[in-house]
């Protein structure tokens, strides 16, 4: 079994687990859409009390995050170690920065008792409560998911220092990478759900 | 016994060691040679034992709540407990035996076979699957002794009440969850293989009709489970920080969660019942000696009752208070559902028709499914229709439907399926006359069990009640007498078969004269699966070679 790689299967095997990671969170898109359509006024209240700038930030952050995951992989096809290994330490620091971010976002929220179940949400408007309860479920499962990932490329990184990812073998660092694209993009949507929605 | 005389030139090959005395990878002995098992064989026995040991968990749940409703007021429990068994009931029959039972045990031990190969593609993942299977159900036993008890949700789980009750749900949804990711696993274990491991020589319409139920199941497997997991994760957190989500006052509806939950879960009834119907596509030609009436049409059907499937789901809801657009739309979407699953069918009973038929136990069996799948599809369209369902809505009428199509089709194909590949599988033969007595029993215990439901729900008993008015003794009586015909039916079949263990292993390569891939190797199968390199087929279901053969041996 070992003597034969089928990087083409592998790489196939990865799709079928993201589409399903896709689906994972489609299911809370389809909340999302239904909700929005109830309370369309009360989404964009609450879009207008989170913090536009640290958004941003971590949607530039994520996506250079993704290029440097996607250099790597071209450098370690050149063979050239140092270079996967340093993009690949940059990525994790944007990993890293991405989860700061959240947690002084996600810290000012709870300080202005803005959370499940707080009593600010529980006597405000219903749909003020639906669309809080919903940046935190989002959030709070892509902000695992980025966890996940990191842990990922952590193994990757590993695997390159000991010369077990090469230019000739490097299913590993790829899938890696597809999983960090996936973390990137399901942000990419939901960004504009919960910070630009008018 | 139908033992082939030309069967016995194939005594050399049987010689070669079989997976049972070659452990994967090499080198492990005793139990960790199962344990840390690479080998898809051994991990569809391990799934088979795990199985079996949860059929009959859950069926003897099941006889005594029909028990309970054999007489009026309480007879051996009380409501409580009544509610829990069913929930427990349900829990373990869809998630620990429907789902896993025909992709997990036969799936993971004749797909690779099936088609040409020597394992599935992943493995590894493979034995995690395994692992996680395990796992989910010592959650759901955890659940019973841990918290508030048993959940007494039903296995739906609706919101608010199981959100509110005290039962212990999250534990209960925590182990649905991971056993959903096993099963998720598996399907793309499957479609992988499929695509990536099979034989060069093997092009798509030369694939078995088994592999291809397999791989129709695996896509939805892989493109539904996540659904349910997001919905199990929901569940939890509003049961741990009361977000809201499902509930009205607080801006949620609890419509949604229903959708959610139908999202897979009708999905998942095709996950059930596509590899059952598979199982049926390989025997029917095999003891018909006759290739298989529309090849083309079934593996067409498979795809579409994939697809369709996946569109039915509020079907579930007539009642819900959803807009009369969706019932109507969802009604008809149901009704085109039934049209892939008649084409099968119909197939069937073609490919029977003046073919030279042989009776065994599997093709008995194979039988008993057509009758009872028939039925349980028919009544299914009583259902479907959204007129008709607003009176049966919730009532005996439904148990008994889905138990027609669950147990009357996955369960027979199951038992089918068993009785066929058992021979393959260990390398013994299991005695007949015990085989077509508990077949016999089950069967009759079948009908007389959920005939009586039927009727019974369209007098509007409800379901899920632990009593009832005098006037629907006599239906449930006559039920819990065929519960208990059926149960000693299935026992007798599985005793049968347990006990077949101790015979030698003398089974020959191809006992029934079957013409897929699995029939060419060693009882039981080698380490690798095949010895030599597997001759593909022009066409699988190609029988001229046997009927040849057995001409020749003059009969």
């Amino acid at each position: 079994m070992t003597s034969r790689i089928d990087t083409t299967g592998v790489r196939m095997g990865m799709w079928f687990f993201l589409y399903s990671e896709i689906i994972l969170f489609g299911g809370l898109f389809v909340l999302y859409a239904v909700y929005f359509h109830n309370h369309s006024h009360y989404f964009a209240e609450g879009g207008k009390e989170l913090n536009r700038i640290i958004g941003s930030l971590n949607t530039v952050v994520l996506l250079v995050s993704s290029f440097t995951v996607a250099a790597s992989i071209t450098a370690i096809q050149r063979e050239k170690k140092g270079q996967a290994v340093g993009l690949l330490l940059f990525s994790l620091l944007c990993g890293f920065v991405f989860l700061v971010n959240k947690y002084f976002e996600w810290g000012t929220k709870i300080h202005h008792d803005i959370y499940p179940n707080s009593a600010t949400l529980q006597d405000g408007a219903p749909g003020l409560n639906i669309f809080f309860g919903l940046y935190y479920v989002i959030t709070g499962l892509h902000g695992l998911h980025v966890i996940i990932g990191m842990i990922l490329l952590t193994i990757s990184l590993v695997l390159i220092l000991r010369g077990r990812i090469t230019a000739s073998r490097f299913a590993m660092l790829e899938n890696s990478g597809l999983y960090w694209h996936l973390v990137d993009l399901i942000w990419i949507f939901v960004f504009p759900l919960f910070y630009l929605v008018l | 016994m139908v033992i082939m005389s030309s069967d016995l030139q194939d005594g050399i090959m049987t010689e070669t060691q079989s997976f049972f005395e070659t452990p994967s990878p090499r080198g492990l002995t005793g139990v960790k040679a199962w344990l840390l098992t690479h080998d898809h064989k051994r991990l569809g026995l391990m799934y088979m034992w795990a199985i079996l040991f949860w059929f009959v968990v859950a069926m003897i749940l099941g006889l005594l709540m029909r028990t309970e409703l054999m007489s009026q007021g309480r007879t051996i429990m009380g409501p409580e407990v009544y509610n829990s068994m069913f929930t427990l009931h349900g829990v373990i029959m869809i998630f620990l035996f429907a789902i896993p039972a025909i992709p997990a045990i036969f799936g993971n031990f004749f797909l690779p076979i099936q088609l040409g190969t020597d394992d599935v593609f992943f493995p590894r993942l493979n034995l995690f699957s395994w692992y996680l299977f395990m796992f989910g159900g010592l959650f759901a036993i955890f659940s019973l002794f841990f918290g508030g008890g048993f959940p007494d949700t039903g296995w739906t789980f609706y919101v608010p009440f199981s959100v509110s009750t005290k039962g212990n749900v999250s534990l209960t949804v925590t182990a649905a969850f991971i056993l959903g990711m096993s099963s998720m696993l598996t399907g793309l274990n499957f479609v992988t293989t499929f695509h990536r491991m099979r034989h060069k020589d093997m092009a798509l319409m030369q694939i078995p009709l088994f592999t291809w139920s397999l791989y129709a199941t695996a896509w939805v497997q892989i493109l539904a489970t996540p659904v349910i997991s997001i919905t199990f994760v929901l569940v939890m957190m509003e049961r741990f920080l009361a977000i809201g989500l499902f509930e009205p006052d607080k801006g949620g509806d609890p419509l949604l969660y229903q959708h959610l939950f139908w999202m897979y879960s009708h999905p998942a009834v095709y996950i059930m019942i596509l590899p059952g119907m598979g199982v049926i596509s390989e025997i029917i030609p095999v003891f018909s000696r006759k290739s298989i009436f529309g090849y083309k049409a079934i593996v067409i059907s498979s795809m579409a009752i994939a697809i369709a499937g996946s569109l039915v789901w509020a079907h579930h809801m007539y009642t819900s208070g959803m807009s009369d657009v969706s019932v109507f739309v969802f009604s008809l979407l149901t009704f085109i559902v039934a049209v892939p699953s008649a084409v099968k069918v119909f197939s069937w009973v073609s490919t029977m028709y003046k073919g030279s038929i042989q009776m065994s136990p599997p093709l008995f069996l194979s039988l008993c499914f057509i009758y009872l799948f028939t039925v349980g599809g028919l009544t299914g369209l009583v259902l479907g229709a959204a007129g008709t369902d607003i009176h049966v809505h919730d009532t005996h009428f439904v148990v008994a439907h889905f138990h027609f199509v669950m147990l009357g089709g996955t369960g027979f194909a199951f038992f089918a399926a068993l009785h066929y590949w058992w021979p393959k599988m260990f390398g013994v033969m299991y005695r007949f006359r015990p085989a077509y007595i508990g077949a016999v029993s089950a069967a009759l215990g079948f009908v007389f069990h959920f005939v009586p439901m039927l009727i019974l729900g369209l007098q509007g008993m409800p379901r899920r009640y632990y009593d009832y008015l005098p006037r629907y003794e006599t239906g449930n009586f006559l039920a819990g007498f065929g519960a208990y015909l059926l149960v000693a039916g299935v026992l007798v079949m599985f005793v049968n078969l347990l006990l077949s263990l101790r015979n030698p292993r003398t089974a020959p390569s191809n006992p029934w004269g079957g013409t897929t891939l699995e029939w060419s190797i060693p009882s039981p199968p080698p380490m690798e699966n095949f010895i030599e390199p597997p001759v593909i087929k022009g066409f699988p279901y190609d029988f001229s070679e046997i009927v040849a053969r057995s001409q020749q041996d003059g009969r």
